[in-house]
């Protein structure tokens, strides 16, 4: 026998099913008096740096049904490119802004909304810039392990066109599931970001 | 630092596949091109923190978190554990957020409608943070088994749902905690998505009499384990494990 390598094996994942929030938004579903707010639902405050935006979207399953019962989860860098996390080593970054964002989807609609910043550029391997992204975490009934995403701006054409983990994307037919389009409600910029599990419009989905 | 490596890649093998036939639900809601591998940028392995501000004297008692007039129905245990890597190194500072059934099986959600009562003094939810060791531990009540639409008599055993921070994004993980000695998991569609029975089973937490509090609750043990970071070369020096 060989030496033992005495790596443990990751916690295999289950399905959130369908009352995730619960647990993660329980004052969303009339569960009151146990946390003071759910978490996640604030993102910016009145001193965060930055162009204030709204991030939406539905989430759409192979019939082309939205989700109604799913819990979205966004991790995103400031206005500057910082991360507000301890693993963070290149700069502080914006303490009025947390970067971490989590919704559910409209019980009624199934729309999902954050009101967040638009994040500056952070860097991938070799100092090369990454284009500005919003890293997404989708759970819900139905899906076994949580799916990874990232949208990117629609109104960023030079910054995706130099994207290193955009141009990874063998069919590049596949490049604009990832794209959110810009457009302005209600005075604010706007990017709408659909998500498809299955079909021809399917979202690229990230191992990461 | 330490932990500046990316991470192991998932062994996706081990944990479920996203289309599983016999789970009803995962037929429309599953990705059928192949997932983009990438390796880790800072955009996963970094990730938010939750400091102890954020949480209240009772968050990691389901027994009197939501109680009106007395403490919830049901048979009263402890869960408790660590939160370790796949190095085996402790993970503090992880935020774990727990969410069950009542002891009849019936949850407190607007969509539930399972027929067993709700429990007035029962919500069903729960969080703690890890401490230096990456231990934690909750009280609840143990939940009961409720039936499910998929197949016509499909039952869930009895399981407490899980989510947990680590300290990447990449780490994200949301699972289910299972009860030793329970002949209803292996009859479960949800539980059988996962191919390795070696796997299920480290979602079985174990019957620990010797952690008891007596004369008050049983005592489970429920290890929870992150993906682990390679080892970075750092001046010539192995860094990280
Ligand atoms: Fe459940």
């Amino acid at each position: 026998m060989v030496q033992k390598l005495d790596r443990l094996k990751e916690t295999p994942s289950q399905t959130a099913g369908p009352y995730v929030h619960i647990g993660a938004t329980p004052n969303w579903v009339e569960i009151t008096g146990v946390w003071n707010e759910d978490l996640g639902l604030v993102l910016v405050a009145p001193e965060t740096k930055g162009e204030r935006i709204i991030v939406k979207g539905r989430i759409f399953d192979g019939s082309g049904t939205p989700l109604k019962d799913a819990l979205v989860e966004i991790w995103q860098a400031d206005a500057q490119g910082l991360y507000n996390s301890p693993q963070e080593k290149r700069g502080k970054a914006d303490p009025h802004f947390t970067g971490w964002g989590r919704q559910p989807t409209d019980g009624t609609t199934g729309e999902y909304k954050f009101e967040t910043i638009k994040p500056g550029r952070v860097p991938y391997k070799e100092s090369r810039l990454m284009a500005p992204h919003i890293t997404f975490w989708i759970v819900a009934r139905g899906i076994n392990i949580g799916l990874h995403t990232r949208m990117y701006f629609g109104d960023e054409e030079k910054a995706n066109g130099e994207c290193p983990v955009l141009a990874r994307i063998e069919h590049k037919v596949r490049v604009p599931t990832l794209i959110a389009s810009r457009s302005e409600e209600n005075g604010m910029p706007t990017y709408t970001f659909d998500i498809h599990l299955q079909g021809e419009k399917e979202t690229v989905f990230f191992d990461i | 630092m330490s932990d500046q490596g990316s991470f192991y890649q998932r062994d996706r093998s081990w944990h479920p596949p996203a289309f599983t036939p016999q789970y009803k639900t995962s037929i429309l809601r599953s990705p059928q091109y192949p997932l983009l591998s990438l390796e880790n940028t800072i955009s996963e392995l970094t990730g938010p923190v939750f400091g102890h501000d954020k949480l209240g004297p009772l968050d990691n008692d389901l027994i009197r978190n939501f109680a009106k007039t007395g403490d919830a129905i049901g048979q009263r245990i402890i869960v408790y554990g660590r939160v370790l890597d796949e190095n085996a190194r402790p993970v503090p500072g992880a935020l774990v957020e727990f969410w069950q059934a009542n002891a009849g099986g019936r949850y407190r959600h607007k969509k539930e409608t399972y027929l067993a009562p709700l429990d007035p003094n029962f919500g069903g939810c729960g969080r703690v943070i890890t401490d230096e060791e990456g231990r934690y531990w909750i009280r609840t009540i143990k939940p009961g088994a409720y039936p499910w639409p998929n197949g016509v008599n499909d039952w869930r055993p009895a399981h407490i749902h899980f989510s947990v921070f680590g300290h990447a994004f990449a780490q994200r993980l949301i699972s289910q905690l299972y009860f030793e000695g329970d002949p209803m998991i292996w009859q479960c569609p949800i539980v059988s998505t996962i191919p390795d029975k070696q796997a299920i089973e480290r979602l079985i937490a174990a019957l620990d009499r010797e952690n008891t509090l007596p004369m008050d609750a049983l005592a489970y043990k429920f290890d929870i384990v992150l993906r682990g970071r390679r080892s970075t070369m750092f001046e010539n020096r192995m860094e990280g494990n």
